[in-house]
């Protein structure tokens, strides 16, 4: 068997391929929040529950209502969207005139009440969530067993970072909102509904957590701890890809989970904390992240 | 309004004079009560196991036992299964609150922190939550009991009949801290005496690891029979979903769930964990004693769920304790976790979960361990009904035996 680096191909390639599977999810959590970042200057630690949120929304319209999968990935997004616009209008929008670390506590303590209220009514043993029937079984690639799900997510967060790269770049809409970040009040003397246009961008960035939620149901457990375990990664995703910086951190996603894939071959013990130790030598040498302006 | 120095003075004074008495009140209170303080994991990835639950139980004892010419309290906290908070929380009810018992402490890294504070402040310590075999062996304490299950006992039983079902050859996924290092440890010395081999092992980050199908990958390259999952909770879960998602169940990899409770079957579903096997000391279904006690206390947990190895740990380990006290007296009880540890291994326990046992010298509670198998989706008759009686090991061979702990109050 052909090896590099003393490690068996075939688990190298595996475990690459792993790597680009979560590295899809930090993708999608990063760009939302590089959204929110960029045009709204809002810390958004309520991330994670809203992203935990999204898939608790799949696992109620399934036993509830008896939708399935892919029914959720259309609603979810919009019901827990919406969610996020009220939650903007009636706290976050109070703080845009204040420091940074207003707006990170307001979030921060949101997502324990969110998680705390989801951790009440369905316990923190988690729920489970079954792969759609269309997408169940796997692929024999013969170096690895690829499973047709992991596939699909991957594919999926491709589509939907690179969708939302083009609104934001290339439309009029995208224009306007990257207008506004740079003289809101300008941008309201042209007639633009600035206010409206800062909810609905947070409603969509919430979605995009909330789809990656729907996503993640059936790879992992539905439970309220599930944000609270990605959101701490997913911040050091867009601090090394530079604060706002959206294709930075679609980027930047894909290719620490790769780094990360591969450290949990080489050195196990250090799979959690690379990622970090990568977030303080880029702080050190680009302040202002990989792909960031300073 | 302007504050004149008498008004001052006055309110000064009247202040120190309630600072003065207040304590006096609670210390005449306090001397006829005994506070239980549960200690464990109330949001994070074990707090399904024991949590809110868990103190539920507690309190379910305490007001089964009644008030026999004492108060009794129990307190509850969260110690996010991190050891410096786990043991300042303890060290704060010892020296401030006038806790007298501490219970439960899942996740054996805290588990052993709070072992060591009882120890110093004389102060009884009954261990539920935690799995780790060294809390009766070389760091056993005489203010110490453990209480329904520990490594050595999973080992035994679960690795026992993995071996002899002809998986002589082990890869372990190993949470990296204590407990998991302890699980692989009493594992691998029984799947060895059987004359079993172990392939390798990678050691995950705890807490924190959510995606195990590159450790997965790796145990399939390792050609290895049988993964050992030497980790608890979500982590146990996720592996499994991995696995089966993988295809590894499939191509005949057997996985060896070294610590499950029943709440995990809950989590996974019948489809996905059927045919797993699970060592536990306690299931509400195993005879008329146990089930009609989850009768009388499934109300007070969540979802009315029933009770688990560790929440009716809970329960019987409060009501020995109070025994004891009963028998000894609450002011001698207060005065010394050694003397109220010594009464509870001078008498039988003796409760609904668990039947009858009794607690060695090394603070081990001795009690029968059963393995069990999951059930198919079709065999189940109804919610929670999941898990088929295997076998059962005696209480006299379910846990390692005295001599071979290391423990030093075994040799004196």
């Amino acid at each position: 068997m052909d090896e590099i680096f003393g490690i068996p191909a075939p688990l190298l390639f595996g475990q690459l391929l792993l790597g680009l599977i979560n590295g899809a999810f930090y993708a999608m959590l990063s760009l939302g929040l590089a959204v929110i970042f960029g045009l709204l200057n809002i810390v958004n630690m309520t991330h994670g529950a809203l992203f935990m949120m999204g898939a608790f929304a799949a696992w109620m319209l399934l036993n509830y209502l008896g939708l399935g999968y892919w029914w959720a990935m259309l609603i979810a997004p919009l019901a827990i969207g919406a969610f996020g616009m009220v939650l903007e209008k009636l706290f976050i929008s109070r703080l845009y005139k204040l420091d940074h670390l207003y707006g990170l506590l307001l979030t921060f303590g949101l997502a324990l009440v969110i998680e705390g209220v989801f951790r009440n009514y369905y316990g923190s043993s988690g729920l489970p969530y079954r792969i759609p029937s269309e997408l169940q079984g796997a692929w024999d690639l013969g170096f690895m067993f690829m499973p047709v799900y992991r596939g699909w997510v991957v594919v999926a967060a491709l589509f939907f970072c690179l969708a939302t790269w083009l609104v934001i770049e290339k439309t009029r809409l995208g224009a306007y909102l990257r207008a506004a970040t740079e003289n809101a009040p300008l941008v309201q003397a042209f007639g633009v509904n600035v206010p409206r246009m800062v909810t609905l961008t947070y409603g969509g960035g919430v979605a995009l957590a909330a789809l990656a939620g729907v996503l993640a149901a059936p790879i992992y457990s539905v439970n309220p701890q599930m944000g609270t375990n990605l959101i701490i990664v997913v911040f050091a995703v867009v601090v090394i890809g530079g604060m706002g910086s959206i294709l930075g951190s679609v980027i930047t996603g894909f290719t620490l989970g790769l780094i990360e894939g591969l450290t949990k071959v080489f050195w196990p013990e250090a799979s959690a904390t690379v990622i970090f130790v990568i977030m303080a030598i880029v702080l050190l040498a680009r302040p202002a992240g990989l792909f960031g302006r300073a | 309004m302007t504050l004149t120095r008498r008004k001052l003075v006055a309110s000064v004074a009247v202040g120190a004079a309630f600072m003065q008495a207040a304590p006096r009140l609670a210390r005449a209170q306090a001397a006829n009560t005994i506070r239980i303080g549960v200690l464990n994991d109330q949001s994070g990835l074990y707090s399904y196991i024991g949590g809110v639950n868990g103190v539920a139980l507690a309190r379910a004892a305490a007001e089964e036992f009644g008030n026999r010419g004492f108060n009794v309290e129990v307190l509850a906290a969260d110690h996010q299964n991190k050891p410096d908070v786990g043991s300042n929380i303890a060290r704060q009810w010892i020296d401030r609150d006038g806790v007298d018992m501490i219970l439960d402490v899942p996740t054996s890294s805290v588990g052993l922190a709070v072992n060591q504070v009882c120890r110093e402040r004389n102060k009884a310590y009954i261990n539920v939550g935690s799995a780790t075999s060294d809390l009766t062996g070389a760091q056993c304490a005489p203010t110490t009991c453990h209480w329904v299950y520990d490594t050595y006992m999973l080992a035994k039983s679960t690795g026992g009949a993995t071996v002899r079902a002809g998986g002589d050859t082990w890869f372990f996924i190993t949470a990296d801290y204590a407990f998991g290092h302890a699980l692989e440890r009493d594992t691998s010395n029984f799947v060895r005496a059987a004359g079993g081999r172990i392939l390798g092992g990678v050691r995950t980050p705890f807490p924190g690891t959510t995606d195990f199908s590159s450790f997965l990958l790796q145990a399939q390259a390792s050609r290895a029979k049988v993964i050992g999952l030497a980790n608890a909770g979500q982590d146990t879960t996720n592996c499994i979903k991995q696995a089966a998602e993988f295809g590894l169940t499939r191509r005949g990899v057997k996985l060896a769930a070294l610590l499950m409770f029943v709440d995990d079957v809950h989590a996974l579903g019948l489809q996905t964990a059927q045919g797993l096997v699970m060592t536990e000391s306690f299931y509400w279904d195993l005879n008329d004693r146990t089930r009609a006690f989850t009768q009388r206390v499934r109300g007070r947990l969540t979802n009315n769920q029933p009770p688990n190895m560790v929440t009716a740990g809970n329960y019987s380990a409060v009501l020995h304790y109070l025994k004891a006290v009963a028998d000894m007296g609450v002011a001698q009880a207060k005065a010394s976790g050694v003397e109220v540890i010594n009464r509870m291994k001078a008498m039988p326990t003796e409760d609904d979960a668990f039947g009858t046992g009794r607690i060695r010298p090394d603070g081990r509670r001795i009690i029968p361990s059963f393995l069990f198998e999951v059930k198919k989706p079709e065999e189940s008759r109804g919610p929670w009904d999941y898990l088929k009686l295997l076998q059962t090991t005696p209480a006299e061979e379910a846990f390692r035996p005295l001599a071979e702990g290391g423990c030093p109050l075994v040799r004196s």
